[in-house]
């Protein structure tokens, strides 16, 4: 049920609507450390808190370790943490954000995609996010700038009622340095969607607490008396959170919706796949692409939908197996290379598929890296080719091809 | 016997004795201390102290008659191996041997 509200059009880039998103869902602490195609996103939060519009501290740290060191320190006796980083930050944070995830912290953090060295490229692709798919923390990724918006304010939502951190993943300057109209949200109403913080842990002199130390292999007796979870058990405890926390992911999308009026209950984003027959697969600001790639293959008579990625972790296999359901070819982009193997979302979508009555061809292409533009000229001509290539072999091939010049 | 009636997702636990780790119960032989033997016990000074000095884990006490923490003793027999007057035996520690 959407709802009558007027709308508050910003022309706002990608950095700005998550500066404003982070504001408006009351963070108490942000610790970030300034990564192109990041910055401005920290510029304008440290400028909020310097204007005094967001009353919260902002640590200027040394490093990313350091700063996701700070949203744990702090999430852990109970404030809202936040913070945002890119590429090479994210992969220094990347100790801490196992951390984060195994105390099942509900930080939120901005990921803006971009390339890792070497070579030097401060551009986009996704092999940053999709490095730290296996920390445990829940990841989403984002079509455009009022998706940033939106998903930031959900993904507190999420990760305060399942405990577990929740990465907000965007395209480097396609979408953190393009300006787009954006409907910010009126901040009565964000307070009505987003209830303080509840932390699972507590900071009481009176009553000390030991979290995280030294676990060992198994079970243990605590000075209580009690019998206390062993290493393996709290992992499969997170594990489990992960499993569950579609549900609550579909729940805040479907409120967001109530109070918002913007739909965002569902796992992914499908476009024509009531009748298509060829499923083009894309994450991020590429499912935006290849919409028009779709639109083109449509003016040829070809059956084509659109499958947009937007929750990555958990992955939502039964839904994708719905949604592909119809489809016989299935032409998977990415923007990320499991080096030796293939595309990340492309072996999600066939673990997704095994097993199953969906017998659909599958073709993978790497595109973007870098930087490297895509077009939907080319998503459409990959598509193509994919099509052609049904004639000479059914059997899916071993690795992906490349969209470049080699 | 499972963990499900604990209740805390993260690794939680109140500061006390052995919340590292009973660490204990990882001993196989167990060092008892024969008072009668012990040059400490024996002059009642404060005197020799070798195995308080040597045991790697701090927990033999420098007291007449030395004492031994069993919380954390591994059972290493360096206490006996050290002791001038073999007034340490260490003797099969039943409960941890399967
Ligand atoms: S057996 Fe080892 S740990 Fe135990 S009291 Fe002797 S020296 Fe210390
Ligand atoms: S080393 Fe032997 S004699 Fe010396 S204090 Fe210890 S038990 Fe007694």
């Amino acid at each position: 049920m959407a709802v009558q509200r007027k709308s508050n059009m910003h022309i706002i880039d990608g950095n700005q609507s998550a500066a404003i998103a982070a504001k408006m869902s009351r963070v108490q602490v942000v610790a970030a450390y300034p990564i192109t195609p990041q910055t401005p996103l920290t510029e304008q939060l440290s400028q909020f808190v310097e204007q005094g519009e967001l009353k919260a501290e902002y640590v200027a740290v040394e490093s990313e370790h350091s700063a996701m060191a700070v949203c744990t320190s702090a999430s852990i006796v109970g404030a809202r943490a936040f913070t945002g980083t890119s590429s090479h930050g994210l992969a220094y944070m990347h100790e801490m954000l196992h951390w984060a995830a195994g105390a099942r912290l509900p930080i939120v953090l901005a990921c803006v995609n971009r390339a890792i060295g070497a070579p030097w490229n401060v551009l986009n692709d996704q092999q940053d996010s999709i490095s730290q798919r296996d920390t445990g923390w829940i990841q989403i990724y984002c079509r455009n700038n009022q998706e940033i918006m939106d998903t930031l304010i959900q993904a507190y939502r999420i990760a305060e009622q399942v405990y577990v951190p929740v990465m907000v993943c965007y395209d480097g300057y396609i979408l953190s340095h393009t300006e787009m109209p954006v409907d910010v949200p009126d901040q009565a109403d964000v307070d009505r969607y987003l209830p303080p913080y509840k932390p699972h842990t507590t900071l009481d002199p009176a009553n000390p607490k030991n979290y995280n130390l030294v676990t060992l292999a198994n079970p243990r007796i605590g000075v209580d008396g009690k019998l206390y979870h062993g290493y393996m058990e709290l992992r499969y405890l997170l594990q489990e959170a992960l499993q569950n926390s579609r549900e609550t992911i579909l729940q805040a999308g479907r409120e967001f919706n109530e109070i918002f009026g913007r739909d965002y209950a569902r796992m992914f984003w499908e476009d024509r796949s009531e009748d298509a027959e060829i499923t083009i697969v894309a994450m991020g600001s590429l499912a935006m692409e290849a919409i028009v790639a779709a639109d083109m293959l449509r003016e040829e008579g070809l059956k084509v939908g659109v499958l947009g990625l937007r929750v990555f972790r958990p992955f939502p296999k039964s839904d994708v197996v719905q949604a592909l359901r119809k489809s016989r070819l299935i032409v998977v982009f990415d923007k990320n290379i499991s080096y030796g193997s293939e595309g990340a979302t492309c072996s999600e979508i066939k673990s997704a598929l095994y097993g199953t009555y969906i017998n659909a061809s599958i073709r993978n292409f790497i595109v973007g890296l870098g930087g490297r533009d895509v077009k939907a000229r080319e998503l459409a001509e990959a598509t193509k080719k994919a099509i052609a290539s049904l004639k000479e072999t059914v059997i899916n091939p071993d690795y992906p091809e490349w969209i470049c010049q080699i | 016997m499972g963990t499900r009636d604990c209740n805390h997702i993260c690794d939680e636990s109140s500061p006390g004795i052995g919340e590292a780790g009973r660490t204990g119960e990882w001993r196989t032989s167990l060092p008892v201390v024969d008072d009668t033997k012990c040059t400490a016990s024996r002059l009642n000074k404060p005197t020799c102290f070798l195995c308080w000095l040597y045991c790697p884990e701090a927990v033999m006490t420098k007291a007449i008659p030395p004492t031994i923490d069993m919380e954390y003793c591994k059972g290493c027999g360096i206490c006996a191996q050290v002791c001038p007057v073999q007034a340490i035996t260490m003797l099969p520690e039943e409960k941890n041997i399967g």
